[in-house]
Protein backbone atom coordinates (compact mmCIF):
# COMPACT_ATOMS: atom_id res chain seq x y z
CA UNK A 1 0.00 0.00 0.00
CA UNK A 2 1.43 3.47 -0.85
CA UNK A 3 2.46 5.46 2.22
CA UNK A 4 -0.13 8.14 1.30
CA UNK A 5 -2.84 5.61 2.05
CA UNK A 6 -1.24 4.32 5.25
CA UNK A 7 -2.67 6.10 8.25
CA UNK A 8 -0.97 6.05 11.62
CA UNK A 9 -1.78 7.13 15.16
CA UNK A 10 0.75 9.67 16.42
CA UNK A 11 -0.93 11.29 19.41
CA UNK A 12 -3.40 10.25 22.09
CA UNK A 13 -5.44 12.39 24.49
CA UNK A 14 -7.88 10.74 26.82
CA UNK A 15 -9.89 10.92 29.97
CA UNK A 16 -11.41 7.82 31.51
CA UNK A 17 -12.68 6.91 34.98
CA UNK A 18 -9.22 5.36 35.62
CA UNK A 19 -6.90 7.90 34.07
CA UNK A 20 -6.40 11.22 32.38
CA UNK A 21 -3.58 10.13 30.08
CA UNK A 22 -2.53 6.88 28.43
CA UNK A 23 0.20 6.02 30.94
CA UNK A 24 -2.17 6.33 33.89
CA UNK A 25 -4.92 4.48 32.04
CA UNK A 26 -2.62 1.61 31.10
CA UNK A 27 -1.16 1.37 34.58
CA UNK A 28 -4.61 0.95 36.09
CA UNK A 29 -5.65 -1.57 33.42
CA UNK A 30 -2.66 -3.72 34.31
CA UNK A 31 -3.34 -3.24 38.02
CA UNK A 32 -6.95 -4.40 37.62
CA UNK A 33 -8.32 -1.20 39.14
CA UNK A 34 -11.98 -0.31 38.57
CA UNK A 35 -12.96 3.34 38.21
CA UNK A 36 -16.68 2.82 38.67
CA UNK A 37 -18.43 4.69 41.48
CA UNK A 38 -21.73 6.47 41.98
CA UNK A 39 -23.26 9.83 41.11
CA UNK A 40 -26.45 11.69 41.95
CA UNK A 41 -28.82 12.15 39.08
CA UNK A 42 -32.13 13.95 38.63
CA UNK A 43 -35.18 12.00 39.81
CA UNK A 44 -33.29 8.73 40.39
CA UNK A 45 -30.93 9.70 43.21
CA UNK A 46 -27.70 7.73 43.48
CA UNK A 47 -26.80 5.60 40.48
CA UNK A 48 -23.75 3.52 39.59
CA UNK A 49 -21.61 5.28 36.99
CA UNK A 50 -18.08 5.92 35.84
CA UNK A 51 -16.99 9.55 36.09
CA UNK A 52 -13.76 11.28 35.00
CA UNK A 53 -11.76 13.60 37.22
CA UNK A 54 -9.66 15.57 34.71
CA UNK A 55 -9.18 19.28 35.41
CA UNK A 56 -11.41 21.11 32.90
CA UNK A 57 -9.69 24.42 33.68
CA UNK A 58 -6.40 23.04 32.36
CA UNK A 59 -7.43 23.98 28.82
CA UNK A 60 -10.62 26.05 29.15
CA UNK A 61 -11.71 29.30 30.72
CA UNK A 62 -14.52 29.32 33.27
CA UNK A 63 -16.74 31.06 30.76
CA UNK A 64 -16.23 28.28 28.22
CA UNK A 65 -17.34 25.77 30.82
CA UNK A 66 -20.48 27.79 31.48
CA UNK A 67 -21.33 28.27 27.82
CA UNK A 68 -20.46 24.80 26.60
CA UNK A 69 -21.28 21.23 27.53
CA UNK A 70 -19.57 18.47 29.49
CA UNK A 71 -19.06 16.57 26.21
CA UNK A 72 -17.41 19.66 24.75
CA UNK A 73 -15.20 20.03 27.78
CA UNK A 74 -14.11 16.39 27.56
CA UNK A 75 -13.46 16.87 23.84
CA UNK A 76 -11.38 20.02 24.38
CA UNK A 77 -9.33 18.31 27.10
CA UNK A 78 -8.66 15.27 24.89
CA UNK A 79 -7.82 17.42 21.85
CA UNK A 80 -5.19 19.46 23.71
CA UNK A 81 -3.65 16.37 25.27
CA UNK A 82 -3.57 14.56 21.90
CA UNK A 83 -1.94 17.50 20.10
CA UNK A 84 0.60 17.84 22.89
CA UNK A 85 1.28 14.11 22.88
CA UNK A 86 1.82 14.23 19.11
CA UNK A 87 4.33 17.06 19.67
CA UNK A 88 2.44 19.19 17.16
CA UNK A 89 2.94 22.93 17.36
CA UNK A 90 -0.43 24.31 16.28
CA UNK A 91 1.14 27.65 15.36
CA UNK A 92 3.38 26.01 12.79
CA UNK A 93 0.78 23.90 10.99
CA UNK A 94 -2.04 24.95 8.67
CA UNK A 95 -5.03 24.85 11.00
CA UNK A 96 -7.43 24.73 8.06
CA UNK A 97 -6.00 21.28 7.25
CA UNK A 98 -6.91 19.75 10.61
CA UNK A 99 -10.19 17.84 10.66
CA UNK A 100 -12.13 16.98 13.82
CA UNK A 101 -14.22 13.80 13.72
CA UNK A 102 -15.88 12.77 16.95
CA UNK A 103 -18.08 9.75 17.50
CA UNK A 104 -21.05 10.21 19.79
CA UNK A 105 -23.69 7.83 21.03
CA UNK A 106 -26.04 10.73 21.73
CA UNK A 107 -25.73 14.41 22.42
CA UNK A 108 -28.22 16.93 23.75
CA UNK A 109 -30.08 14.71 26.19
CA UNK A 110 -28.19 16.14 29.15
CA UNK A 111 -28.79 19.74 28.17
CA UNK A 112 -32.46 19.21 27.31
CA UNK A 113 -33.19 17.36 30.53
CA UNK A 114 -31.42 20.06 32.48
CA UNK A 115 -33.52 22.81 30.91
CA UNK A 116 -36.75 20.92 31.59
CA UNK A 117 -35.64 20.37 35.19
CA UNK A 118 -34.82 24.07 35.39
CA UNK A 119 -38.15 25.39 34.07
CA UNK A 120 -39.99 22.97 36.36
CA UNK A 121 -38.69 25.12 39.25
CA UNK A 122 -40.48 28.04 37.56
CA UNK A 123 -43.76 26.22 36.93
CA UNK A 124 -42.76 25.39 33.35
CA UNK A 125 -42.42 29.04 32.37
CA UNK A 126 -40.67 28.76 29.01
CA UNK A 127 -39.38 32.33 29.32
CA UNK A 128 -36.77 30.76 31.61
CA UNK A 129 -35.60 28.31 28.89
CA UNK A 130 -31.96 29.12 28.14
CA UNK A 131 -31.00 30.83 24.90
CA UNK A 132 -27.86 28.65 25.09
CA UNK A 133 -29.94 25.53 24.50
CA UNK A 134 -29.49 25.41 20.71
CA UNK A 135 -25.72 25.88 20.46
CA UNK A 136 -25.33 23.36 23.27
CA UNK A 137 -27.50 20.70 21.66
CA UNK A 138 -26.68 20.87 17.96
CA UNK A 139 -25.07 17.55 17.14
CA UNK A 140 -21.70 19.03 16.10
CA UNK A 141 -21.37 20.79 19.47
CA UNK A 142 -18.58 18.73 21.12
CA UNK A 143 -16.42 18.96 17.97
CA UNK A 144 -17.25 22.62 17.44
CA UNK A 145 -16.14 23.52 20.95
CA UNK A 146 -12.65 22.27 20.05
CA UNK A 147 -12.50 24.62 17.05
CA UNK A 148 -13.56 27.59 19.17
CA UNK A 149 -11.05 26.80 21.88
CA UNK A 150 -8.10 25.99 19.63
CA UNK A 151 -8.72 28.13 16.56
CA UNK A 152 -8.83 25.11 14.25
CA UNK A 153 -10.55 26.09 11.00
CA UNK A 154 -10.72 22.75 9.18
CA UNK A 155 -13.89 20.63 9.06
CA UNK A 156 -15.51 19.53 12.30
CA UNK A 157 -18.46 17.30 12.95
CA UNK A 158 -19.65 14.43 15.05
CA UNK A 159 -20.68 10.98 13.93
CA UNK A 160 -23.79 9.62 15.57
CA UNK A 161 -23.28 5.88 15.70
CA UNK A 162 -24.67 4.65 19.03
CA UNK A 163 -22.02 2.72 20.95
CA UNK A 164 -20.02 1.92 17.82
CA UNK A 165 -19.18 5.62 17.53
CA UNK A 166 -15.64 5.54 18.97
CA UNK A 167 -14.42 3.25 16.21
CA UNK A 168 -16.34 5.21 13.62
CA UNK A 169 -14.75 8.54 14.57
CA UNK A 170 -11.36 6.95 13.87
CA UNK A 171 -12.55 5.42 10.60
CA UNK A 172 -13.85 8.80 9.43
CA UNK A 173 -10.51 10.43 10.25
CA UNK A 174 -8.65 7.72 8.37
CA UNK A 175 -10.85 8.11 5.31
CA UNK A 176 -10.54 11.91 5.20
CA UNK A 177 -6.74 11.58 5.35
CA UNK A 178 -6.72 9.04 2.53
CA UNK A 179 -8.91 11.41 0.47
CA UNK A 180 -6.37 14.17 1.22
CA UNK A 181 -9.15 16.37 2.63
CA UNK A 182 -6.97 17.14 5.67
CA UNK A 183 -3.38 16.67 6.84
CA UNK A 184 -4.18 15.82 10.45
CA UNK A 185 -7.28 14.29 11.97
CA UNK A 186 -8.33 14.63 15.57
CA UNK A 187 -10.53 11.57 15.71
CA UNK A 188 -12.21 9.43 18.32
CA UNK A 189 -15.23 9.67 20.57
CA UNK A 190 -16.67 11.36 23.64
CA UNK A 191 -19.50 10.75 26.11
CA UNK A 192 -21.23 12.88 28.73
CA UNK A 193 -24.03 10.35 29.18
CA UNK A 194 -23.94 9.88 33.00
CA UNK A 195 -25.44 13.36 33.32
CA UNK A 196 -28.67 12.27 31.69
CA UNK A 197 -31.15 10.40 33.86
CA UNK A 198 -33.12 9.29 30.80
CA UNK A 199 -30.49 6.85 29.58
CA UNK A 200 -30.26 5.30 33.07
CA UNK A 201 -34.03 5.05 33.39
CA UNK A 202 -34.42 3.49 29.96
CA UNK A 203 -31.73 0.87 30.62
CA UNK A 204 -33.28 0.20 34.03
CA UNK A 205 -36.75 -0.30 32.62
CA UNK A 206 -35.33 -2.50 29.89
CA UNK A 207 -33.72 -4.68 32.59
CA UNK A 208 -30.25 -3.80 31.34
CA UNK A 209 -28.84 -1.41 33.99
CA UNK A 210 -26.12 -2.89 36.19
CA UNK A 211 -26.75 -3.15 39.91
CA UNK A 212 -24.36 -4.38 42.60
CA UNK A 213 -23.77 -3.48 46.25
CA UNK A 214 -20.14 -2.70 45.34
CA UNK A 215 -20.03 -0.30 42.34
CA UNK A 216 -16.51 -1.44 41.42
CA UNK A 217 -17.93 -4.93 40.81
CA UNK A 218 -20.97 -3.77 38.84
CA UNK A 219 -19.42 -3.94 35.37
CA UNK A 220 -18.75 -7.67 34.93
CA UNK A 221 -18.78 -8.85 31.32
CA UNK A 222 -18.72 -12.65 30.87
CA UNK A 223 -19.54 -13.29 34.53
CA UNK A 224 -22.55 -15.50 35.21
CA UNK A 225 -24.02 -12.86 37.54
CA UNK A 226 -23.69 -9.91 35.18
CA UNK A 227 -26.88 -7.91 35.06
CA UNK A 228 -26.35 -4.95 32.77
CA UNK A 229 -24.50 -1.85 31.69
CA UNK A 230 -22.61 0.66 33.84
CA UNK A 231 -23.00 4.05 32.16
CA UNK A 232 -19.84 6.14 32.10
CA UNK A 233 -18.38 9.30 30.70
CA UNK A 234 -15.06 9.63 28.96
CA UNK A 235 -13.28 10.71 25.86
CA UNK A 236 -10.41 9.76 23.64
CA UNK A 237 -9.08 11.58 20.60
CA UNK A 238 -6.19 10.44 18.46
CA UNK A 239 -4.01 12.45 16.15
CA UNK A 240 -4.02 10.57 12.85
CA UNK A 241 -1.81 11.40 9.90
CA UNK A 242 -0.42 9.90 6.72
CA UNK A 243 2.61 7.70 7.30
CA UNK A 244 4.86 9.84 5.07
CA UNK A 245 4.04 12.97 7.05
CA UNK A 246 4.58 11.21 10.36
CA UNK A 247 7.99 9.93 9.26
CA UNK A 248 8.98 13.33 7.85
CA UNK A 249 8.36 15.09 11.15
CA UNK A 250 9.83 12.29 13.25
CA UNK A 251 6.57 11.51 15.04
CA UNK A 252 6.18 8.66 17.51
CA UNK A 253 3.92 6.07 15.91
CA UNK A 254 1.58 4.14 18.20
CA UNK A 255 0.25 1.92 15.45
CA UNK A 256 -1.18 1.80 11.96
CA UNK A 257 -4.88 1.47 11.19
CA UNK A 258 -4.91 -1.32 8.66
CA UNK A 259 -8.46 -2.58 8.64
CA UNK A 260 -11.92 -1.43 9.45
CA UNK A 261 -15.52 -2.20 8.72
CA UNK A 262 -18.99 -0.96 9.52
CA UNK A 263 -22.14 -2.95 8.80
CA UNK A 264 -25.76 -3.20 9.91
CA UNK A 265 -27.77 -6.03 11.43
CA UNK A 266 -31.03 -4.94 9.77
CA UNK A 267 -32.61 -7.09 12.46
CA UNK A 268 -33.72 -5.37 15.70
CA UNK A 269 -33.65 -2.05 17.59
CA UNK A 270 -31.62 -3.37 20.52
CA UNK A 271 -30.86 -7.07 20.14
CA UNK A 272 -27.45 -8.01 18.69
CA UNK A 273 -26.96 -10.30 15.71
CA UNK A 274 -23.86 -12.52 15.98
CA UNK A 275 -23.94 -13.40 12.29
CA UNK A 276 -23.57 -9.76 11.26
CA UNK A 277 -20.86 -9.29 13.90
CA UNK A 278 -18.82 -12.11 12.33
CA UNK A 279 -19.37 -10.57 8.90
CA UNK A 280 -18.19 -7.23 10.27
CA UNK A 281 -14.98 -8.67 11.74
CA UNK A 282 -14.33 -10.64 8.54
CA UNK A 283 -14.75 -7.51 6.44
CA UNK A 284 -12.16 -5.70 8.57
CA UNK A 285 -9.76 -8.63 8.22
CA UNK A 286 -10.25 -8.63 4.46
CA UNK A 287 -9.42 -4.91 4.30
CA UNK A 288 -6.32 -5.55 6.40
CA UNK A 289 -5.35 -8.44 4.12
CA UNK A 290 -4.87 -10.86 7.00
CA UNK A 291 -6.59 -13.93 8.37
CA UNK A 292 -8.33 -14.21 11.74
CA UNK A 293 -5.49 -16.36 13.06
CA UNK A 294 -3.12 -13.38 12.77
CA UNK A 295 -5.05 -11.26 15.27
CA UNK A 296 -3.30 -11.25 18.66
CA UNK A 297 -5.91 -9.42 20.76
CA UNK A 298 -9.62 -8.91 20.32
CA UNK A 299 -10.91 -6.20 22.64
CA UNK A 300 -14.56 -7.16 22.99
CA UNK A 301 -17.45 -4.75 22.95
CA UNK A 302 -19.24 -6.80 25.67
CA UNK A 303 -21.21 -4.49 27.97
CA UNK A 304 -22.23 -7.10 30.58
CA UNK A 305 -25.78 -7.58 29.39
CA UNK A 306 -26.77 -11.26 29.49
CA UNK A 307 -27.67 -11.50 25.80
CA UNK A 308 -25.11 -9.09 24.34
CA UNK A 309 -22.06 -10.83 25.80
CA UNK A 310 -23.32 -14.22 24.72
CA UNK A 311 -23.92 -13.06 21.15
CA UNK A 312 -20.45 -11.54 20.81
CA UNK A 313 -18.83 -14.69 22.19
CA UNK A 314 -20.75 -16.74 19.66
CA UNK A 315 -19.50 -14.43 16.90
CA UNK A 316 -15.89 -14.62 18.07
CA UNK A 317 -16.06 -18.41 18.38
CA UNK A 318 -17.29 -18.61 14.82
CA UNK A 319 -14.56 -16.23 13.64
CA UNK A 320 -11.64 -17.93 15.37
CA UNK A 321 -12.61 -21.59 15.47
CA UNK A 322 -11.23 -23.94 18.12
CA UNK A 323 -7.51 -23.59 17.54
CA UNK A 324 -6.85 -19.94 17.90
CA UNK A 325 -3.98 -18.25 19.74
CA UNK A 326 -5.88 -14.94 19.81
CA UNK A 327 -6.28 -13.42 23.28
CA UNK A 328 -9.66 -11.97 24.18
CA UNK A 329 -10.15 -9.19 26.71
CA UNK A 330 -12.55 -6.45 27.72
CA UNK A 331 -12.07 -2.92 29.03
CA UNK A 332 -15.61 -2.01 30.13
CA UNK A 333 -15.10 -4.16 33.22
CA UNK A 334 -12.83 -1.36 34.55
CA UNK A 335 -14.49 1.82 33.33
CA UNK A 336 -18.06 0.86 32.50
CA UNK A 337 -19.53 1.70 29.15
CA UNK A 338 -18.19 5.05 28.01
CA UNK A 339 -20.69 5.04 25.15
CA UNK A 340 -19.43 7.20 22.27
CA UNK A 341 -15.90 7.15 23.70
CA UNK A 342 -15.85 3.39 24.28
CA UNK A 343 -14.49 2.29 20.90
CA UNK A 344 -11.54 4.68 20.96
CA UNK A 345 -10.74 4.41 24.68
CA UNK A 346 -10.81 0.62 24.66
CA UNK A 347 -8.65 0.36 21.55
CA UNK A 348 -6.14 2.84 22.88
CA UNK A 349 -5.96 1.06 26.25
CA UNK A 350 -4.60 -1.94 24.35
CA UNK A 351 -2.03 -0.14 22.17
CA UNK A 352 0.75 -0.20 24.81
CA UNK A 353 0.71 -3.98 24.52
CA UNK A 354 2.77 -3.55 21.32
CA UNK A 355 5.59 -2.53 23.65
CA UNK A 356 4.89 -4.19 27.00
CA UNK A 357 3.80 -7.56 25.52
CA UNK A 358 1.03 -7.76 28.07
CA UNK A 359 -2.68 -8.32 27.54
CA UNK A 360 -4.79 -6.61 30.16
CA UNK A 361 -7.50 -8.90 31.51
CA UNK A 362 -11.21 -8.44 31.88
CA UNK A 363 -11.86 -8.05 35.61
CA UNK A 364 -14.76 -8.96 37.89
CA UNK A 365 -15.13 -12.49 36.53
CA UNK A 366 -15.91 -14.53 39.65
CA UNK A 367 -18.04 -17.18 37.94
CA UNK A 368 -17.31 -17.42 34.25
CA UNK A 369 -20.47 -17.93 32.24
CA UNK A 370 -19.95 -21.17 30.27
CA UNK A 371 -21.53 -19.46 27.26
CA UNK A 372 -18.72 -16.89 27.41
CA UNK A 373 -15.83 -19.27 28.12
CA UNK A 374 -13.84 -18.36 25.03
CA UNK A 375 -10.48 -19.90 24.34
CA UNK A 376 -7.72 -17.56 25.59
CA UNK A 377 -10.11 -15.22 27.37
CA UNK A 378 -7.81 -13.25 29.68
CA UNK A 379 -9.48 -13.11 33.08
CA UNK A 380 -8.60 -11.12 36.20
CA UNK A 381 -4.80 -11.32 35.75
CA UNK A 382 -2.73 -9.76 32.94
CA UNK A 383 -1.12 -12.20 30.53
CA UNK A 384 2.48 -11.87 29.32
CA UNK A 385 2.80 -12.89 25.69
CA UNK A 386 5.57 -13.33 23.12
CA UNK A 387 4.25 -11.10 20.40
CA UNK A 388 1.52 -8.58 19.67
CA UNK A 389 1.26 -7.49 16.05
CA UNK A 390 -2.47 -6.99 15.44
CA UNK A 391 -5.28 -5.75 17.70
CA UNK A 392 -8.91 -5.94 16.65
CA UNK A 393 -11.39 -3.71 18.45
CA UNK A 394 -15.12 -4.42 18.35
CA UNK A 395 -17.75 -1.74 18.96
CA UNK A 396 -21.42 -2.40 18.43
CA UNK A 397 -24.49 -0.23 18.96
CA UNK A 398 -28.25 0.00 19.01
CA UNK A 399 -30.25 -0.22 15.80
CA UNK A 400 -27.76 -2.90 14.81
CA UNK A 401 -24.63 -0.94 13.94
CA UNK A 402 -21.42 -2.96 14.10
CA UNK A 403 -17.85 -1.80 13.69
CA UNK A 404 -14.45 -3.45 13.86
CA UNK A 405 -11.08 -1.74 13.66
CA UNK A 406 -7.69 -3.38 13.25
CA UNK A 407 -4.48 -1.69 14.33
CA UNK A 408 -1.09 -3.12 13.44
CA UNK A 409 2.20 -2.65 15.25
CA UNK A 410 4.05 -0.11 13.16
CA UNK A 411 6.69 -1.60 10.89
CA UNK A 412 8.23 0.07 7.86
CA UNK B 1 -33.55 47.58 46.59
CA UNK B 2 -31.44 50.71 46.68
CA UNK B 3 -29.11 51.98 43.96
CA UNK B 4 -25.91 50.66 45.56
CA UNK B 5 -27.54 47.26 46.16
CA UNK B 6 -28.71 47.11 42.55
CA UNK B 7 -25.21 47.94 41.36
CA UNK B 8 -23.74 45.19 43.55
CA UNK B 9 -26.35 42.76 42.24
CA UNK B 10 -25.55 43.61 38.60
CA UNK B 11 -21.83 43.14 39.23
CA UNK B 12 -22.53 39.79 40.88
CA UNK B 13 -24.60 38.67 37.89
CA UNK B 14 -21.94 39.83 35.42
CA UNK B 15 -19.28 37.99 37.42
CA UNK B 16 -21.30 34.77 37.15
CA UNK B 17 -21.70 35.24 33.41
CA UNK B 18 -18.10 36.18 32.61
CA UNK B 19 -16.16 34.67 35.53
CA UNK B 20 -12.75 35.16 33.91
CA UNK B 21 -13.11 38.94 33.65
CA UNK B 22 -11.73 41.41 36.20
CA UNK B 23 -14.59 43.74 37.13
CA UNK B 24 -12.73 45.85 39.68
CA UNK B 25 -11.96 48.64 37.20
CA UNK B 26 -15.31 48.66 35.44
CA UNK B 27 -16.18 52.30 34.69
CA UNK B 28 -19.83 52.93 35.58
CA UNK B 29 -20.48 55.37 32.76
CA UNK B 30 -18.85 53.45 29.89
CA UNK B 31 -20.56 50.71 27.86
CA UNK B 32 -19.96 47.44 29.71
CA UNK B 33 -19.35 45.43 26.54
CA UNK B 34 -16.57 47.86 25.53
CA UNK B 35 -14.69 47.11 28.73
CA UNK B 36 -14.90 43.36 29.10
CA UNK B 37 -15.26 40.37 26.80
CA UNK B 38 -19.00 39.95 26.65
CA UNK B 39 -21.12 39.01 23.65
CA UNK B 40 -24.82 39.26 22.90
CA UNK B 41 -25.54 35.80 24.32
CA UNK B 42 -23.84 36.84 27.58
CA UNK B 43 -25.95 40.00 27.63
CA UNK B 44 -29.08 37.88 27.27
CA UNK B 45 -27.93 36.01 30.37
CA UNK B 46 -28.25 39.26 32.34
CA UNK B 47 -31.82 39.64 31.07
CA UNK B 48 -32.50 36.00 32.01
CA UNK B 49 -31.07 36.42 35.52
CA UNK B 50 -33.29 39.45 36.17
CA UNK B 51 -36.27 37.39 35.07
CA UNK B 52 -35.32 34.38 37.18
CA UNK B 53 -34.29 36.21 40.33
CA UNK B 54 -36.77 39.06 40.45
CA UNK B 55 -39.46 38.34 37.86
CA UNK B 56 -38.41 41.46 35.93
CA UNK B 57 -39.05 41.33 32.20
CA UNK B 58 -36.97 43.77 30.19
CA UNK B 59 -38.55 44.45 26.78
CA UNK B 60 -36.14 44.24 23.84
CA UNK B 61 -36.63 47.95 23.14
CA UNK B 62 -35.12 48.71 26.55
CA UNK B 63 -31.96 46.59 26.18
CA UNK B 64 -29.93 49.72 25.34
CA UNK B 65 -30.77 51.10 28.76
CA UNK B 66 -28.69 48.36 30.31
CA UNK B 67 -25.54 49.25 28.40
CA UNK B 68 -23.61 50.84 31.28
CA UNK B 69 -23.60 50.18 35.02
CA UNK B 70 -25.04 53.63 35.75
CA UNK B 71 -27.78 53.38 33.13
CA UNK B 72 -28.67 49.89 34.37
CA UNK B 73 -29.07 51.13 37.92
CA UNK B 74 -31.15 54.09 36.76
CA UNK B 75 -33.39 51.81 34.68
CA UNK B 76 -33.82 49.12 37.34
CA UNK B 77 -34.21 51.33 40.43
CA UNK B 78 -37.91 52.13 39.93
CA UNK B 79 -38.62 48.53 38.92
CA UNK B 80 -36.90 47.16 42.02
CA UNK B 81 -37.91 49.69 44.66
CA UNK B 82 -40.19 47.20 46.42
CA UNK B 83 -37.85 44.21 46.14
Amino acid sequence: MPNEARIVITGIGLTAPIGNNLAEFRQNLLAGKSGVGTIETHYMGEVIAGVCNFDPLKHQKKKELRRGTRAGSIAVYCAHEAIEDAKLDLDSVDKSRIGIYIGITEHGNVETEHEIYNIKQYDYNIDIWSHHHNPRTVANSPAGEITLNMGITGPHYTLGAACAAGNIGLIQGQQMLILNEVDFALAGGVSETPNTFGVFAAFKNEGALASHPDPTKASRPFDKDRNGVVISEGGCLCVLERLNDAIARGATIYGEIVGYSINSDAFDYILPNPQRQVECMNLALKKAGISASEIDIINTHATATPEGDKAECQAIRELLGNNSHTYINNTKSYIGHTMGAAGTLELVGNLPSFDDYTVHPTINVDNLDPDCALLNLVINEPRKVDKIDYILNNSFGMLGINSALIVKRYAE
Amino acid sequence: MKADEIKAMILEVIHEIVPDEDLSDLKPDVRIRDQIEMDSMDFLDIIMELRKRYGITVPEDDYMKLSTLDSSVAYLEPLMKDI
